[in-house]
Parts: structure tokens; sequence; C-alpha cells
């Protein structure tokens, strides 16, 4: 298929592509082709070298070494601009996007159609009905974008880079926000796009979706271009390239003795959120939550953790009732959460390892008003050191540890107060292979040691594959309950769509039935 | 310079260790190294200021913004802002003089008195901001706005006499120690002892770094926020004292406009406004090199019109060598 195909010449190439940051080597020799029309597949873990990539792609940096053909001509990308005029455009995960403009205003930032020195809103608006009519997002060009939900606003963003003459397309783990439906959706446009000649860079860390969406996959590891290989290639044989060896077993639950229950929720309501939410976690047990985005899983998580408040019903820890909306009770009782936005809830990004990690037993450490500072560092190395966090010493600033790291940082405060119950929010969003085997041998050891873990995940095989019990949740209902032994993908999904498509789901799956 | 800062795994890190160790303590404290280069090049310029007298001089202008400037470092760590520490300082010293003289209390209640009037400020600053949800900028304003006319109403508008045993504060220990010195750095130890040491000082810098995973990390943020206003409108009376007992009498129109100085003071010293950083020794630099540069402009017969521009300059380029600075470790 090699030589064929090459002879169609690539829209992009690089070749040898090096780059050091001071004291980190983040690309060693990274070859990368792409071609007219194909979705080509960066796989790596975190830290392999994908994100410093495709920043070069883009502009943010540039090379130490290593060539840059765009259309066969060597070229170098010194900004945003030039990745521009060169039709590369790329979607991160954070969006480029202004929540306070509309939909229309965002399409055409800095660039508005203009008719006698004015803004032609008219024909803005017109230009921006086409563009979303193109990617097929049912949005009102005069909709506020921050009322969108991130799927939609994902759509905005790839309607966006088309408006710029996109011809190569590079999407950060688009799919790593998303629900199943959504990601049906967005693989039905890059389908779409690719039909139409655009090249796709697609980065994912769910390695089922790379046959379904991909063409060819290149695998980085340790900032080096480790194999390309076709997408069907078996899912074993792409976790072995990605970390070098080869993993036994991808969800490693081991089964631990159940005892009382540690954690009772009782009709918990906060109107027109959830609504009369009840159930059991007991030591030794992992229930895990399943549903769609938007189901109000999170709105529950946190409301028992006392971090937003609710209208009706209880929570009880070790059987005592627990004071609504009250983080700092709910820690004293034994909870603590893992929150679903790492860098926005977790960590204090600025701050290092070992300040981060003592957050949670600051308190406890500290007697009249003195922390015991020793005492801290000590309990910092031991944890770091017991979740095998990379780094160059507790005083690195956590926001340069990748993000399997951090979440084990978020993790390790929480088990150095010895939680009794751990809330997991989304716990291996964003996190490659190697970190989250470790984050789930984590949970294994935490209820082999008697304490319990509920874990939110929209990771269906990681909620089947890690959980005792699964809760599905469906339009802020509990819609069912299931054992693990015998829930399957399809029983959850079946569970989590049913109160939505007997509900008034106008706004979540509505609109994709719309157009 | 950025290597060092940034080292992620050991290099070839046997070179030359002490030029690193320099190099990496003026990285960490950028305003010490424009300290120095502003001392060589102002002790070039005039004779008269590498002098015992110019220095104690210097020292003594520092201390009241200086004082100021600690406590704002406390607040400007949570990632807020305190704009009414001038005000409050004024109608701290109104206060202790006012219940010195007018109403007869002993000096030492009066001083407890005048503190208290600062902390409770605090407080109401602190209470504004967690409970009303004002943003800090407003509430310190409105706090600046109701200090500063309080202070005019119990003084009637003119200075009030400050009783002797009050104004040796002001004074000079056997003529190398001035008290306002001394003041200032008990005031400095105290911020770095809070800020490095104690559950609440912690808590401020994880407040300004990320307040809501603090708040998930079970830190009482609206107590510790208290607390910190609470200190900054402490400071602010020590500062109020310290400048009345020098003038001996307190103004109700004194410290007006301190609060900006105090902000630079800790701007300069290498703190973010927008959270999380901050050092009790970066704030006394920055105040330490306002002063300075005042006192060296002023010997060089600069016209004060034009000394104010000097000033407003050197802010820019201070906070713009921070910013470039930390843009080439990252």
């Amino acid at each position: 298929m090699t030589e064929t195909s090459e002879a169609r010449g690539e829209i992009l190439r690089v070749n040898g592509l090096r780059k050091t940051f001071p004291g980190v080597v983040a690309l060693d020799g990274v070859d990368f082709d792409l071609r007219p029309g194909e979705v080509h597949v960066l796989l790596g873990e975190n830290g392999a070298g994908k994100s410093t990539l495709i920043k070069m792609l883009s502009g943010a940096y540039q090379p130490d070494d290593g060539r840059i053909m765009v259309d066969d001509r060597e070229t170098s990308i010194r900004s945003a601009q030039d990745a521009q005029r060169l039709g590369i455009a790329t979607i991160y995960q954070e969006f480029n996007l202004v929540p306070q403009l509309t939909v229309a205003e965002n399409l055409f930032l800095g660039r508005p159609p203009k008719r006698f020195g004015l803004v032609d809103k008219r024909r803005m608006t017109a230009d921006a009905r086409e563009l979303l009519d193109r990617v097929g997002v049912d949005a009102d060009p005069g909709q506020q974008i921050g009322t969108l939900g991130i799927a939609r606003m994902q759509m905005v963003e790839i309607a966006k880079a088309l408006s710029l003459d996109a011809r190569v397309l590079i999407m950060d783990e688009p799919t790593a926000v998303l629900t199943t439906t959504e990601v049906e959706k967005l693989f039905a446009i890059v389908r779409q796009l690719r039909d139409q000649g655009v090249s796709i860079v697609f980065i994912t860390h769910h390695l089922e979706e790379i046959p379904q969406i991909g063409d060819r996959v290149t695998v980085l590891r340790d900032g080096k271009s480790v194999a390309e290989v076709p997408a069907d290639t078996p899912q074993e044989e792409l976790v072995r390239l990605m970390v070098g060896r080869s993993i036994e077993q991808q969800y490693p639950r081991e089964r631990s003795s159940q005892g009382p229950p540690l954690l009772e929720v009782r009709g918990l309501t906060r109107r027109g959120v959830f609504e009369n939410v009840s159930f059991e976690v007991h030591a030794g047990e992992v229930v895990g939550i399943a549903g769609l985005v938007g189901a109000g899983r999170t709105e529950v998580a946190r409301a028992i953790f006392g971090a937003d408040g609710y209208d009706q019903g209880n929570v009880l820890v070790e059987g005592a009732r627990l004071r609504g909306g009250d983080v700092h009770a709910a820690m004293e009782a034994g909870l603590g959460l893992v929150p679903e936005d790492r860098k926005g809830q977790g960590l204090v990004l600025g701050a290092d390892v070992q300040e981060n990690l003592g957050l949670v037993t600051l308190g406890r450490a500290s007697h009249g008003g003195l922390v015991d500072r020793a005492g801290q560092r000590k309990r910092a190395a031991g944890i770091a050191e017991r979740l095998n966090v990379r780094m160059s010493g507790l005083r690195q600033e956590v926001r340069t540890l990748s993000g399997g790291n951090q979440q084990k940082v978020v993790i390790g405060k929480w088990l150095l107060a010895d939680a009794k119950v751990l809330i997991l929010d989304e716990p291996t969003r964003g996190i490659d292979v190697g970190a989250k085997v470790e984050i789930y041998q984590l949970v294994n050891s935490l209820t082999a040691s008697g304490h319990a873990v509920l874990m939110i995940s929209s990771d269906l095989p990681e909620v089947l594959g890690m959980s005792d019990r699964v809760l599905v949740m469906a339009r802020g209902r509990l819609a069912g309950e299931l054992d693990a032994a015998e829930a399957t993908q399809d029983s959850v999904m079946a569970l989590a769509v049913a109160g939505v498509e007997s509900g008034t789901a106008h706004d979540t799956v509505g609109g994709s039935n719309v157009r | 310079m950025s290597a060092d800062t940034l080292q992620k795994q050991a290099g070839p890190s046997e070179r030359n260790g002490a030029v690193r160790a320099a190099s990496r303590f003026f990285a960490e404290n950028g305003a010490l190294g424009g300290l120095v280069i502003l001392v060589v090049a102002l002790s070039l310029m005039s004779g008269s200021f590498l002098t015992v007298t110019n220095l104690l001089n210097v020292g003594v202008q520092a201390a009241v913004t200086a004082i100021l400037a600690f406590g704002v470092t406390f607040v400007i760590t949570t990632a807020g802002i305190d704009l009414s520490v001038g005000a409050v300082a004024a109608l701290s010293a109104v206060v202790c003089a006012w219940s010195a003289t007018s109403e007869g209390l002993p000096w030492p209640l009066a001083l407890v008195v005048a503190l208290g009037v600062g902390i409770l400020c605090g407080l109401v600053n602190g209470a504004l901001i967690t409970y009303g949800k004002l943003p800090p900028f407003i509430a310190t304003l409105a706090m600046q706005g109701v200090a500063r006319g309080l202070a005019l109403v119990i003084s009637q508008g003119s200075p009030i006499a400050l009783p002797n045993s009050i104004s040796h504060l002001g004074d000079t220990i056997s003529s190398y120690l001035p008290v306002p010195v001394i003041v200032m750095v008990a005031m400095g130890l105290v911020t770095a002892f809070v800020l490095a040491r104690t559950y609440s000082g912690r808590a401020m810098y994880a407040i300004g770094g990320n307040e809501e995973a603090a708040r998930l990390s079970g830190i009482k943020v609206t107590r510790q926020k208290l607390i910190t206003y609470a200190l900054a409108g402490g400071f602010a009376a020590v500062a109020g004292i310290v400048l009345a007992s020098r003038l001996a009498s307190a103004t109700p129109e004194a410290a007006s406009g301190y609060e900006l100085d105090a902000i630079a003071a800790v701007v300069i010293g290498g703190a973010s406004l927008s959270g999380g950083k901050g050092t009790a020794f970066g704030t006394f630099v920055g105040a330490l090199i306002l002063a300075m540069l005042r006192n060296g402009l002023n010997l060089l017969s600069v016209s004060s019109f034009w000394q104010q521009v000097v000033i407003g300059v050197v802010i820019a380029l201070a906070v713009l060598l921070d910013t470039l600075r930390r843009r080439s470790t990252n």
C-alpha cells in the first residue's frame, strides 16, 4: 500500500523533528506524513510528544531540528498566521471561543464581513448559517456560544476551521469530552470532511475509536515515532507499541469482601437538576455511575461532597448525617472528591507537588496555627513514591507534570487524608494507558483495605471493568442499577437513554434529530 | 538561567555551583537585582547617597509603605486587592490620637483601640467580599471612602497631636536605630512567618492559586479571607501609628495614595496580581526600591514632577521584566 499511495503525494510531511525544552527532550526524531483525504491517528501516552508535535504544526513552537514540508515544499511555520495561510487548523481541547459572543460573531472573530466599514450583520448571520449547515450542527447563529454545551461548541470550532479554508484539520482528543451519541455525530462529520478531501490528524486515547475513524496510525513513544501501522491493527498491538511492553489486563479489578455501608444517600434532590437519588456504597466496594453527560452525575457527586447544596434528602457517612453544603464537614467525616476538572478544581497549578499533596491535610498538620512543614514534606514524599509520581522533585510545579501524574497528585492528597469514601469523577479522562492501570490498581488497594470508591465515568468499558455495581443515571434520576458481572455496554446505554427518550429531552439528543 | 529553574532531569549540573546558585537566587528575586543596581547607580551619581544618615533616612521613608505593603501582600497572595489601607492607616492614627487626648485613654489602650479599628475595617472588607460577594476592588474602594471620611469626622478635619509617649515611636534610639525601621523589620518578619509557616499563610497561597481547588480540599475559604483582610487592616493601623508618631500628630489626610505605593511595592517584589505568588522579602525589596528611588531623585535635585514620571516608568519596567523572565522560563 505504501508505494502507490505515496506516489499520490502528501499534503504534509515532517522528518526527524526534534525539540528540547530546558531539561527535557520533548521530541527526539519524529517522522509523520499526511495524505489528502485521510484520517491519520496520532497515538501515544501523555508526554510522548503528541502535543509538542501539533504545536509545531500550528506555529506555537519552532523545531530545533528537522524539516516540515507542506505540498512537497520545505517550509517553516513561525506563527498561527503562517499555519492558517498553509491551511492548517487546530482544534484544541480548550476551545478558542468567546463564551459571551454569539455563534456568528465567534465564527468570524477578527474578520467579520463588512459593509461601509461597519459589520454587515445580515451577511455574517447568513454565512454563519451556511457554515453550520456544512458541519450539520443545529445551532442558531445569534445564540450565545456559552449556552451551547461542549459538543456543539466543538462543532462550531470545526465550522470555524472550515471557514478559514483548512486543508489540514488537527483535532486534539476531540472525543474526550463527548458522549457516545455525540462521538457518533463527530465521526460522521469527520468522515464527511475526509471525503471532501480534508486531511485530518486525530488524537485519541480511546483505542476502540481508531478502527472506526482512522486510516493510518502513527505511534509516538518518548518523543520518537516508533511505528506507522494501519488503523485496523489489533488493540493489544497498539498498546504494546505505545507503552513499549504489553499490558496484561486493561481493567485489573480485584473484588474485595464487602463490609458495612460507608456512604448512604437518601432521596437527594436539587430541583431541576437531580431528583430522589438514593444508593449505598459499602466498604470494599467500587460503585460506578454511568450515564450521558448532563445526566446529573457530577452534580450529585458534588452535592454529596458538600461542594454544592441540595434541597431535600440526606447524606450519611458511617451512619452519621452530614451537613449539606459544607466541604469541610464532608472531609472531616471521611469523604474525598477527585473532581472532573482536574486543572480547574483539583490542583493549584502554580504551586508545587508538595504543596498540592498537603492541601487536604494542611489543617490536620497544623498545631496552634503552625504547619508542621517537615511532617508535610515527609508525608508528601512518601505518597509520591507510593503513587509513582514522575517528577523532578517535590518542588516541581504541578503545571509542568503530565496529565496522569497530575491526577495522581489529586488522588494522593485524599490518600494522605485517608478518605474512607473516595468519589472519583472521570478519574482517567485524558490519561494514558499506563497511568490508567496504575490508578485502577490504586482503586483495588483502596477497596482491599476497607475503603470505598464511587466512580463516575463516561468511559463505559472502564465503568464495567472496574465497578462491582453500576448505577445508571438519566435526566437527573437513577434509571437503574446493574451488577457489574451482568452489565454490558448495551444494557447500560439502554438505561442511560431510556429516561431521555421518554422524557422531554429536547436539549440533549433532540437537537441531533432535528437536522 | 532558565535551565536552572526548570531542571527536570539531572543534567551536567556540576558546573560552577556558586554561579548557578547566585543566578538562581536572582532569578527568583528579580527585584533584588534591581535594588543592587539602583544602589550602585545612586552611589556613583551622588556622593551623599551612601552615607549612614541618608540610608537611615531611606529606611524611615520606606517604613510606612513597607508596613502597608506587607499587609497588602497577604491580600494579593489570595488574588485580592486592598485599596483601603492608606485611609485605614489614617483613621487608625486619628482614633489613636483622639482616644488618647480627647477621651483621655491611657496610651497603651489607645494603641490597642487603634489596632482594633484597623482590624475591624479589614473584617468589614472581608465580609463584604465573602458574604456580600463584592469584588475586592469595589469593597475596599468603598472602605477607602468610609475610613477617610470617618477620620475627617472624628478629627473635625484638623490634625490631632499625639501624646509624647506614643510619638516616641517616631524616635531614633541612640542615633542609629530609628524605631520605624525596627517596626518595619519586625512586621516583615511576622509577614514572612505567617506566609511560610502558618496554616493561614499556606491557605492564602492555595486560595490565590486556585480558590475552587482550595475549597474542594476542605479549606474554609471564607474564614481565611476574613483573616487575610483583617491582617491587612491591622498592618495598616500599625503603619498609620508609625506615620503619625514621626509627625507627632495624626492627620486625617495622611497616607493618602499610599495604597498604590503599597500595591506597587508588592508587585515589584514579584507577587502576581492574579494570586498565588508573593513573599515578604520581595515586598520589602519593592518598598526599598521605591523609597530609594525617591530619595535618590531628591538628592539629584530632580523635580518632583519628573520623579512621578520616573517612578511610574520603574513600576512598569519592573513588572515587564518579571513577565518576560517568566515567559522565558516557561
